[in-house]
């Protein structure tokens, strides 16, 4: 096992501080306890478990910064990385935009650590690949799956007086499921930190329905089409969006958040009044990390309301140039969603798109935040409410602030690769081109 | 393993790559990239106790990698080095056959009680696994090469060269893109060095010593007024070379359409910096493309990308059997239309080449990660789908008995698998220049290096665009334009090849971290070309007004 308790990790960080002569010095200490096993053509391909800890030691003189890392924590293994930062700082070049370690922080701990994750055995995830293997063949479907689950700790100190903790749980599930005539696929993600909450066979259900309802796809003409997005549709369009939410790349005139004339678009409105964007890692269906590597606190952040950027992620170094406090980029992403469920979003179509998934997405233009992907795993057309037939899937061109624009209707939140995330009806999406792969 | 059990290196010039890099290592001093890593005779015996433990629990097959991977990466930005990372991982990872079924395992702890331990968990988890495998492997043979060694042949290893010195370099090409109109500069080199140690019960024991290195840029132009931004990306090539690489030679120069040049194995990174600044800074003003056909004139350090992605992948066997249908995708290239012997992937001009040997390449090897001797093979002759790429377990499953001898592993840690290997468009016979692309070109686009890409699942349909676009008009380049993709279906883009260089053109782009299979590892491969033309490809306007 490589979960430290935070006594221990706190008395092993203490000794490595002891330790230092330099100007400055930081600890991380983390360990983790994972396993995986992965499938496809309906049997196991590989199963493995891995478990591992480190003791990362950064030491500064002055802007003249080195790091070392070592697996064993004796007393003697500690000062010898402890000095082996501290010579490979005095070699180095000066870091120009290195800051000093913070002090203290006030952190509070998010609850991501669930026990029945941490227990996790082999047998467990051989019955996870049993689940989604067996229906597939009884229904002439062939699985492809990875099921992944971890228990770590991460804690940090420094010599300036900061220290945290914190312990998480997790796991991912994926499964492609492709019927034996090659013609239909579908596919399913299931993330959380309580495992508790996963139903492998449910789950892989869905993706096997997904399969047998994609079969004999029709081919529609590409161009504006109104879309129902699945949350694992537009999660990838959402994320990158959140990533030019940064303070440096605008003020510096080279993102979509640079204003024209200088400065950023902080107060801007960018997209439909009722997208309200925000990160929280105490939210208990999505927790995350309160603190980042550095040690700096996150905390409930707004980054769009009523459509109106709030804030940009500032690094310390760039709020230490604007004079501003520093703002971590989030550890996760909530989007606020409506009442509507799937059924009521399909039902309020008259014509229209079901997009269950969108892969491959590449950045086309930074400026606009155009990308180009491609739809797969179930692209449906709607007709008065319905779903008609399967159709092919559809290049797209398509900027997530355009998107957002072009918002009909916000449904239920789910959960996906930790953000909580609403389907949402769109009008006017651009599909440039047709594809043949299923 | 966890996403943070890897030492992340962000920012190596914003988008060019699609991810953090996942190194595995501990943190060094430069200076100990240097240190000559264990004896051959030493890895031989501590090879053999892994060998020996393996057959008496019953293996009948096991092989031994002794690995130590060195990574040196440097980063800056404009006149400041943002970081540099030294990291270096060693360690030995054991694979054996028992009933029938593979087992891995890996340790750090190189030592004849560790490497027993890891022997006999691999067995362990073999037998265990024998219990759910439904098909028994299947090795091709392959006969014992007895003690042999290769190193990539550099002039000077990356490693050697002290950090102050490339980091000289960097900061000059940096000031100089400042001086000639960048607003904003990102420069990198990657160096990494791996010394692998393969050893089999079929007996051989194979010393391999793994030169890579790889310069990049990111050059940004600004126009506050209008609040407009391009990038241009360096036009450099990962590559199988030492530091060499760096050392400008005018006669490794290529003179591109509209006058560009282009580099093929010696990179003058101060050059390519102020020609870029020079051109992202036109390009705020260049026009919009007009959507159409247009004939393609596409340079090999582009070509290159769509190489990887349209043949590369659809290629690998197991992706076309649905091994990686979870992750990668599957593969329209079936074996029933390569049983035919008739399936057009291309027109008759199109020969490509997979190899794991030529000379300057990123997969050059003389053996595989399983000890197969590495060679050159068809995989589209003569516009014919012929072969695949597939390792010793695999090729049984297309009726061949010889591994290609493209199976690799991303260190010692990982266990070995099916990996592209250099994936090359053989260069055309008629005696053809870059002129004779562009000069009978009515309404056509030039495209140079890499931009944006994006494929399907199945390698069907295809989006790129390049860092570097040209307008080209009655047989002339017209200048640089903006907002240019385009998008075709991997068939009919090899069947719309008109005219392809000769050998004297041709150059190798390169990727250096390529991503395949759960747990993800990466893979460095290269991709050769001469310029080539293909007619009436649809490009889109990709501008938007926000």
């Amino acid at each position: 096992m490589a979960i430290y308790n935070k006594e221990d990790a706190k008395a092993i960080m203490a000794k490595a501080l002891e330790y230092s002569k330099a100007d400055g010095c930081e600890v991380n200490l983390s360990g983790s306890d994972s396993g995986n096993i992965r499938y496809a053509r309906n049997t196991v391909s590989t199963a493995g478990a891995q478990s591992n800890q480190t003791l990362v030691v950064q030491s500064n003189f002055g802007k003249k910064v080195g790091t070392a890392t070592i697996e064993e924590f004796d007393d003697a293994s500690i000062e010898k990385v402890v000095r082996r930062s501290e010579e490979l700082a005095t070699l180095s070049p000066e870091s120009e935009e290195f800051m000093e370690p913070l002090g203290p922080q006030n952190i509070v701990e998010s609850n991501q650590h669930i026990k029945s994750t941490a227990e996790i055995t082999p047998e467990y995830r051989a019955a996870v690949a049993a689940a989604s293997k067996e229906p597939a063949k009884a229904k002439d479907v062939t699985a492809a799956g990875f099921f992944e689950d971890y228990a770590d700790f991460s804690a940090i100190s420094n010599s300036n007086g900061l220290f945290a903790y914190e312990q998480s749980t997790g796991m991912d599930f994926t499964v492609t499921m492709r019927s034996n005539d090659g013609s239909g696929s579908g596919w399913v993600t299931r993330d959380y930190n309580d495992v508790s909450r996963f139903d492998a066979e449910m789950a892989s259900q869905i993706a096997i329905d997904k399969a047998l309802q994609s079969r004999e796809a029709k081919a529609i003409e590409p161009g504006k089409y109104t879309v129902i997005l699945e949350p694992a549709a537009s999660v990838g369009l959402l994320r990158n969006m959140l990533f030019s939410f940064n303070a440096r790349s605008a003020d510096e005139g080279r993102s979509f958040m640079a204003k024209e004339g200088g400065g950023n678009k902080i107060g801007e409105k960018i997209v439909d009044e009722r997208i309200n964007l925000y990160s929280d890692p105490l939210n208990p269906l999505v927790p995350a990390s309160t603190w980042t590597g550095e040690g700096m606190p996150r905390e409930r952040t707004s980054w769009l309301e009523n459509g109106v950027v709030k804030n940009l992620a500032y690094g310390r170094y760039w709020a230490d140039q604007k004079g501003v406090a520093p703002l971590p980029f989030p550890a996760n992403g909530i989007m606020d969603g409506g009442d509507a469920s799937l059924e009521d979003l399909i039902k309020d179509t008259k014509k229209g798109v079901l997009v269950t998934r969108m892969w491959y997405i590449r950045t086309v233009d930074p400026q606009t935040l155009l990308y180009t992907g491609l739809t797969r795993d179930g692209t449906f057309y709607i007709e008065n409410g319905k779903l008609k037939h399967p159709i092919k899937n559809f290049r797209f061109n398509e900027s997530p602030i355009i998107m957002l624009n072009n918002l009909e209707t916000l449904g239920q939140q789910v959960r996906i690769n930790g953000n909580l995330i609403p389907y949402m009806k769109i009008r006017d999406f651009t599909f440039t081109s047709l594809s043949d792969a299923v | 393993m966890k996403r943070r059990d890897f030492l992340y290196m962000a920012g190596a010039g914003a988008g060019m790559l699609a991810a953090p890099l996942p190194i595995l290592g501990k943190s060094i001093h430069a200076s100990e990239l240097i240190n000559p890593g264990l004896a051959v005779a030493e890895k031989k015996v501590l090879a053999d106790v892994a060998l020996n433990t393996a057959q008496k629990l019953g293996a009948t097959y096991a092989d031994a990698r002794i690995g130590r991977y060195l990574n040196q990466f440097v980063f800056t930005r404009e006149k400041k080095v943002q970081n540099t990372v030294n990291t270096e991982s060693f360690g030995i990872g054991i694979r054996v056959i028992t009933n029938g079924t593979w087992g891995f395992a890996s340790t750090n702890d190189v030592t004849p009680d560790g490497i027993k331990k890891a022997t006999e968990l691999a067995v362990a988890i073999a037998k265990a696994n024998s219990k759910i495998q439904t098909e028994e492997v299947v090795l091709a043979p392959v006969k014992g090469h007895g003690d042999v060694s290769w190193k990539t042949p550099i002039v000077k290893s990356s490693l050697e060269v002290p950090v102050s010195e490339k980091v000289d370099l960097l900061l000059e090409a940096n000031n100089r893109a400042l001086e000639n109109g960048a607003d904003y500069i990102s420069s990198a080199l990657f160096s990494v060095n791996e010394q692998k140690y393969f050893a089999s019960t079929e007996g051989s024991y194979i010393d391999q010593d793994v030169h890579r290195i790889w310069p990049t840029l990111n050059i940004t132009a600004v126009d506050k007024s209008t609040g407009k931004f391009k990038n241009r990306q360096g036009l450099g090539a990962p590559m199988g070379l030492g530091y060499e690489y760096l050392i400008p030679d005018a006669s490794e120069e290529v003179k591109g359409a509209g006058g560009i040049t282009l580099y093929r194995n010696r990179y003058n990174i101060i050059d390519d910096a102020i020609a870029g600044a020079k051109q992202a800074r036109a390009m705020l003003s260049a026009p919009s493309v007009e959507p159409g056909k247009y004939d393609l004139v596409l340079e090999p350090n582009h070509l290159g990308l769509t190489i990887h992605e349209s043949v590369g992948h659809p290629l690998e066997l197991d992706r076309v059997l649905g091994y990686e249908a979870n992750y990668a995708g599957t593969s329209f290239a079936t074996l029933d239309k390569w049983s035919t012997k008739e399936f057009n992937y291309g027109n008759e001009l199109v020969n490509l080449v997979a190899d794991k040997t030529q000379v300057g390449s990123l997969g050059a090897v003389a053996y595989d990660d399983e000890g197969v001797k590495c060679k050159e093979w068809d995989l589209v002759r003569n516009g014919i789908l012929v072969n695949y790429q597939a390792i010793r377990d695999q090729v049984h499953m297309i009726d061949q008995n010889e591994s290609h001898g493209c199976c690799y592993s991303q260190s010692w840690n990982d266990v070995q698998f099916q990996r592209m290997p250099n994936v090359s468009l053989e260069p055309g016979t008629e005696p053809y220049s870059i002129d004779d692309m562009v000069k009978d070109v009515e309404k056509g686009i030039y495209l140079v290096g890499r931009g944006s890409y994006s494929i399907d699942q199945q390698r069907y349909n295809f989006q790129f665009g390049g860092t570097l676009t040209y307008e080209i008009e009655n047989g002339e380049i017209k200048g640089l334009i903006n907002d240019a993709a385009y998008q075709s279906n991997t068939q009919e883009f090899w069947n719309s090849t008109a005219k392809i260089c000769d050998k004297n053109d041709y150059r190798m782009f390169g990727s250096f971290f390529d991503g395949k299979g759960q747990p993800s590892q990466v893979s460095a491969v290269s991709h050769g070309c001469s310029t080539t033309r293909f007619n009436g490809i649809n490009v889109i306007n990709t501008g938007r007004n926000i």
